[in-house]
């Protein structure tokens, strides 16, 4: 409860200082619609002559696909300006005023900033879902199911932007390291039966790219097997867990900018 | 002259080489490619597409290192030189800024290219099926073409930073042209499979010339040599001409911070 009215403030007070860049949301609009015209060309190139990648139809790949669009969105919104944020309070020692405040760091940390500019790609990349959804003729129960393990996508991605984010305690420069972890991600606006083999090892189990989208899809078309959907979750607790203790370990090697 | 520019690149191998790990980082971050390898030569082998699937797996290893030959990022230097006035410094110097940035751009690719080699050599260990051996009359070709695309690109992101002498956020203009140069350059997938209609459009852009023109070539994929090269030409002084009357027009606005 008292997190919620916590959050309030932090989004609130980081609408009205970005909304002081209004032409940038028109900007922000403009290049995502030109991404996502961008994607389902790209997409609708492999079904040319009957050609089906992984045995997806071209509906069932749009949810893949808007998926994707969303949690690229929810990136740009809430992760990135937030991990840039601990990048710059390492390098300019500020990260010490954070730690002294009653509010558990972590959660400071990961939902000080919101920048609006990623909102246009998270309601494009769900209106692609629902549109995928309508054609495909789901009900409430299926989009419910996808929803859910879209969410659950949500906090893999979360964990592993801030396991990255946590060690530029020790590396300070870690933006190009995001940089690395956003172009695996790219895997992910198609599904994982579409790679070959040994693509599909690595992006399931190196990166875990295929429980961000494909299996949100595969949960709401009523094709994901139990095991799957077990391991998302399993994935998304281990991986939470994980960067709540990646953290702790970290702070205790921080040493301020100064000392 | 020759003096100078061997001076001013040697500065910036310099500077370079402290970034070592950053060049690393940018290098591994442009994994794209070799991804869409993966969905592109399984689409190959399942079904009738205008390339073979050992095609699509050169042609993708050479738009990776096409890539790694013509990464651009002038536009937020010169951006940042004009709002905080650092460029009257630069104007100082008895030679146009213009060289230090080309000259930053050769000695990062300098800097990158083991890397970019090491990578290849990784990947084509891990990932068999896109191993060959080009012909050196294509290896010559290729990589020539490679730097005049790089040129293109480079001259286009200039001449749209000089906009920065007129307004705030040039770097926008730049991001917009991105997205057509993501879609219509071959990064996505070769021009070979697009929709006819798209295709005579995109080649008549300067576009598919950055990347799907000398990846073709390199890859000993035929393509018309006198059309790509007239048509990057032509782009070439269109940009060329548009750049020194921008630059000229641009000076006699810029007043410098605090001037």
């Amino acid at each position: 409860m008292r997190h919620l009215r916590v959050l309030r403030q932090f989004w609130g007070s980081a609408i009205a200082a970005e909304l002081e860049y209004r032409g940038n949301f028109f900007l922000a609009t403009l290049s995502a619609i030109g991404l996502l015209v961008g994607s389902v060309f790209s997409l609708s190139l492999l079904y040319q002559g009957g050609y089906r990648p992984g045995g997806w139809r071209l509906e069932e790949a749009l949810l893949v696909l808007g998926a994707f669009t969303a949690l690229q969105g929810l990136a740009g919104t809430l992760f990135q300006p937030n991990l840039n944020r601990i990048v710059q309070q390492v390098q300019q020692g500020t990260l010490d005023f954070v730690l002294l405040k009653p509010v558990d760091s972590q959660f400071w940390l990961s939902t000080r900033m919101l920048s609006p500019w990623g909102l246009p790609d998270l309601l494009f990349g769900l209106g692609v879902w629902l549109y995928a959804g309508f054609r495909l003729g789901f009900g409430p129960l299926e989009h419910l199911a996808g929803l859910a393990f879209l969410g659950v996508a949500g906090f893999i991605l979360y964990a592993l932007w801030f396991i990255l984010g946590t060690t530029s305690i020790w590396f300070v420069k870690v933006g190009n390291t995001t940089e690395v972890l956003r172009s695996l991600l790219e895997a992910g606006r198609y599904p994982i039966q579409a790679f070959p083999a040994l693509y599909r090892l690595f992006f399931s189990f190196v990166v875990p790219v295929a429980f961000l989208t494909t299996v949100p899809a595969e949960a709401a078309l009523g094709r994901a097997s139990l095991n799957t959907l077990l391991v998302a979750l399993g994935l998304m607790l281990v991986l939470f867990a994980f960067s709540r203790f990646f953290w702790r370990l970290a702070l205790r090697s921080y040493t301020s900018a100064s000392s | 002259m020759t003096r100078k520019l061997k001076a001013l690149l040697q500065a910036q191998i310099a500077l370079m080489l402290e970034y070592r790990a950053e060049v690393f980082l940018w290098a591994l971050a442009t994994a794209l490619p070799l991804i869409l390898m993966g969905v592109w030569t399984q689409a190959a082998e399942g079904g009738t597409f205008a390339l073979s699937s050992q095609e699509m797996a050169r042609y993708f290893l050479c738009v990776f290192v096409v890539r790694q030959l013509s990464v651009v990022w002038v536009i937020w230097e010169f951006e940042q030189d004009v709002v905080q006035g650092r460029l009257s410094f630069k104007l100082l110097r008895p030679i146009d800024p213009y060289w230090e940035h080309l000259m930053a751009h050769l000695a990062e690719r300098i800097t990158r290219f083991p890397f970019a080699v090491m990578l290849v050599a990784l990947f084509v260990l891990i990932y068999p099926p896109a191993r060959f051996a080009p012909e050196w009359g294509d290896l010559l070709l290729g990589i020539f073409t490679a730097l005049a695309a790089f040129m293109l690109r480079f001259l286009m992101q200039y001449t749209f930073a000089l906009l920065s002498f007129w307004i705030e956020r040039a770097a926008a203009v730049e991001e917009g042209w991105f997205i057509l140069y993501l879609f219509l350059s071959g990064l996505i997938a070769p021009l070979d499979v697009f929709p006819e209609v798209v295709r005579q459009i995109a080649f008549l852009t300067p576009f598919p010339y950055l990347v799907y023109f000398p990846a073709s070539i390199l890859a000993g994929i035929p393509v018309d040599l006198v059309q790509g090269f007239v048509v990057l030409g032509a782009w070439g002084v269109v940009f060329l001409v548009l750049n020194r009357w921008l630059w000229r027009r641009g000076l006699k606005q810029f007043s410098g911070m605090g001037a």
